[in-house]
Formats: structure tokens, C-alpha cells, sequence
């Protein structure tokens, strides 16, 4: 896909491509890994300023978790809370200037097929394995292909609905690039540098980036919580 | 009369290249697939109409009637994404170009 909207691959080992969007995932992986340690190394009983912060946004994750799932599923509060940050700092990324990871369909596939296969292994675990079964023939047997290709239709509406968000936005922000700065080159000559690029997309920025990223990872990590929920009720 | 419109037309799509007649009917469908989002874009403007209604009888629930707001529209979206998917397929991999 050269002059598509693809990843780049910034280098190959025996082979295998590695794309941008696994470096950057590396790179927030990294990010993450050493701010939770670093964080974590001395937790004192009177919080000194960062474990505050810390300890509002693990409350605030415990609270969603509480308040979507139902209490007797809070041991699902770190993994959604991982997602949570996880996806907002993939999203808000681009404002860094690198791709968001997001942008690359492998990644929001494979966090859709994580929550498919908890929604199903969870929904057998809970209900048993009779129940799981009995679960796809309701309400009446003869709609077992529709359930089950709505179930199988979950993962894909998750997957895409964040990659389509995320890749839309990605889309429109370079047509708006590359519309300023012909614009600049025919307002100023050819050889002038791209000044109106400068300041004007700021506003698209604050939308794409920043609104809708946000917002994009709060819905993934909802519709997760909800699907897991629901199958095991 | 008729079918000699139609033979003639027929004539003239030949007289192109057939990647080029490809690559135009591409474009058509991607922006006649984006057509699509103008049920998301109803579908989650009644649902914001029906959020902004019952916060405003009952502010007290603001926040819990916002989240259910959101989710709601993140489902009517997927229709959209849906035709999304399919323009940005026609545009940048587009599967048609290798049958020729």
C-alpha cells in the first residue's frame, strides 16, 4: 500500500516487518511499564502529591468498573483500567507527532478478539457450560445462526469502530496538511515554506486528536465492560 | 433505438483503459458508500436530543444519562464506520484493481 494510509515499516529482522505501529506501541508500553513502577516504589498511608493523582485515577477506574459491571466483578477493574490508559495514550499520541497505533487495524482487531475471548470464556465460566450453550437458543431455538453470528459480529464492530474513528480523523487531518500547504505554495510561490500549515489545524487537532481519541478509548473499554457483563448475567 | 444508446455507450466505456473505468467507478462507490452516514448521523443526533431532554428535566443524573448518551451513539455508529471501512478500502487497497 505505498501513498496509502498503511504503516511504514521502519526496519525488518530475519524477515519479519516491524511497522511504526509496533514500535509505538513498544515506546507507550515502555512509558507505562516505568511511570507504574517509579509510581508504585514507595506508597506512603498520607499520599504526597503524585500518588494522590495516582490513587483519583485508580478510584475513578474502580468506580466505572463498580458502576458498569456490577461489585462482584471488580476483578476485572485492573485489566479495564490498563485498556483504558492504554487506548487513551495510543489515541492522544499523534499530538506527538507519531502514528497512533490505533491508526493500524492489527491493533484494535487484536484488543477486540482479547474482550471476545473473555466475554465467552467468562459467559461459560459463569453460566456453566449447559447454560453458555443454552444461552445461543434463546429466545427461540430456531434464531441459534442469528445469535451466533451477532456474536461473532461484536468483536468486529469493536475492532473496527475504533480503527474507523481513529484512521478517519488520521485521513482527514493530512488532506487538511496537504490542502495547506498547496494553498500556502500557490499564495506565496513555490519555494515559500508551508506557513499556513502553521496554527490553522490546531483546532482539528484539539477535535480529532484529543476529543475523539479520548472519547473513542472511554467507549472501547465501556462496550467491553458491558459485553462481559452481559454474558455473564 | 434504444439498444443502439446502449451499444453505443457500451462503445464508448470500451474506448477507455479498463484501470482507468476501475479506478473511476471506485471513486463513485466510495462516495456513494459514504452516503451511509447519514442514518448514523440522525440516529445519534435523536439520541443527544433525548440525553439533553433528560438532563435538563432531571440534573441530578447528569453524568450516568451522559455515559448511556455515549454508548448508545458509539452503537449507532457502526454502520457508519461500516461504509467508512468500505470507502477507505476502495481508496487506498482497493481489491478490484487485481481481478483485471
Amino acid at each position: 500500500m505505498d501513498g496509502g494510509f498503511g504503516p511504514t515499516v521502519v526496519f525488518e529482522v530475519a524477515g519479519i516487518q516491524v511497522t511504526e505501529t509496533v514500535t509505538v506501541t513498544w515506546f507507550i508500553m515502555a512509558v507505562l511499564i516505568i511511570f507504574s513502577i517509579l509510581v508504585t516504589r514507595n506508597l506512603k498511608k498520607v499520599p504526597g502529591p503524585v500518588q494522590s493523582i495516582v490513587e483519583t485515577v485508580v478510584e475513578a477506574v474502580n468506580n466505572l468498573t463498580a458502576q458498569t459491571m456490577g461489585d462482584d466483578k471488580m476483578g476485572f477493574a485492573p485489566y479495564m483500567g490498563t485498556l483504558l490508559i492504554f487506548l487513551a495514550i495510543a489515541n492522544l499520541i499523534g499530538l506527538l507527532g507519531m502514528r497512533p497505533p490505533t491508526a493500524d487495524v492489527n491493533t484494535t482487531m487484536s484488543l477486540a478478539i482479547i474482550t471476545f475471548v473473555l466475554i465467552h470464556i467468562n459467559g461459560a465460566r459463569s453460566k456453566g457450560i449447559g447454560g453458555y450453550l443454552k444461552s445461543f437458543a434463546e429466545p427461540l431455538p430456531p434464531l441459534l445462526p442469528l445469535n451466533i453470528i451477532g456474536e461473532l459480529a461484536n468483536p468486529i464492530s469493536l475492532g473496527f469502530r475504533l480503527f474507523g474513528n481513529i484512521v478517519g480523523g488520521l485521513v482527514i487531518m493530512s488532506l487538511v496538511y496537504g490542502g495547506l500547504a498547496s494553498m500556502s505554495t500557490a499564495l506565496l510561490g513555490p519555494s515559500a515554506p508551508p506557513i499556513l500549515s502553521a496554527g490553522v489545524p490546531a483546532v482539528l487537532h484539539v477535535y480529532f486528536d484529543m476529543f475523539s481519541g479520548v472519547l473513542q478509548s472511554f467507549i472501547f473499554t465501556m462496550l467491553t465492560m458491558v459485553y462481559i457483563a452481559m454474558a455473564m448475567d | 433505438m434504444e439498444v443502439n444508446f446502449i451499444v453505443r455507450f457500451l462503445n464508448w466505456l470500451a474506448s477507455f483503459e479498463p484501470k482507468a473505468l476501475v479506478l473511476a467507478a471506485s471513486a463513485l462507490g466510495t462516495g456513494l458508500a459514504m452516503i451511509a452516514g447519514i442514518g448514523p448521523g440522525i440516529g445519534q443526533g435523536y439520541a443527544a436530543g433525548k440525553g439533553t431532554e433528560m438532563v435538563s428535566r432531571r440534573p441530578k443524573i447528569q453524568a450516568s444519562v451522559i455515559r448511556t448518551m455515549l454508548l448508545g451513539q458509539a452503537v449507532a455508529e457502526t454502520t457508519g464506520i461500516y461504509a467508512l471501512i468500505i470507502a477507505l478500502i476502495l481508496l487506498f487497497a482497493n481489491p478490484l484493481l487485481n481481478l483485471l
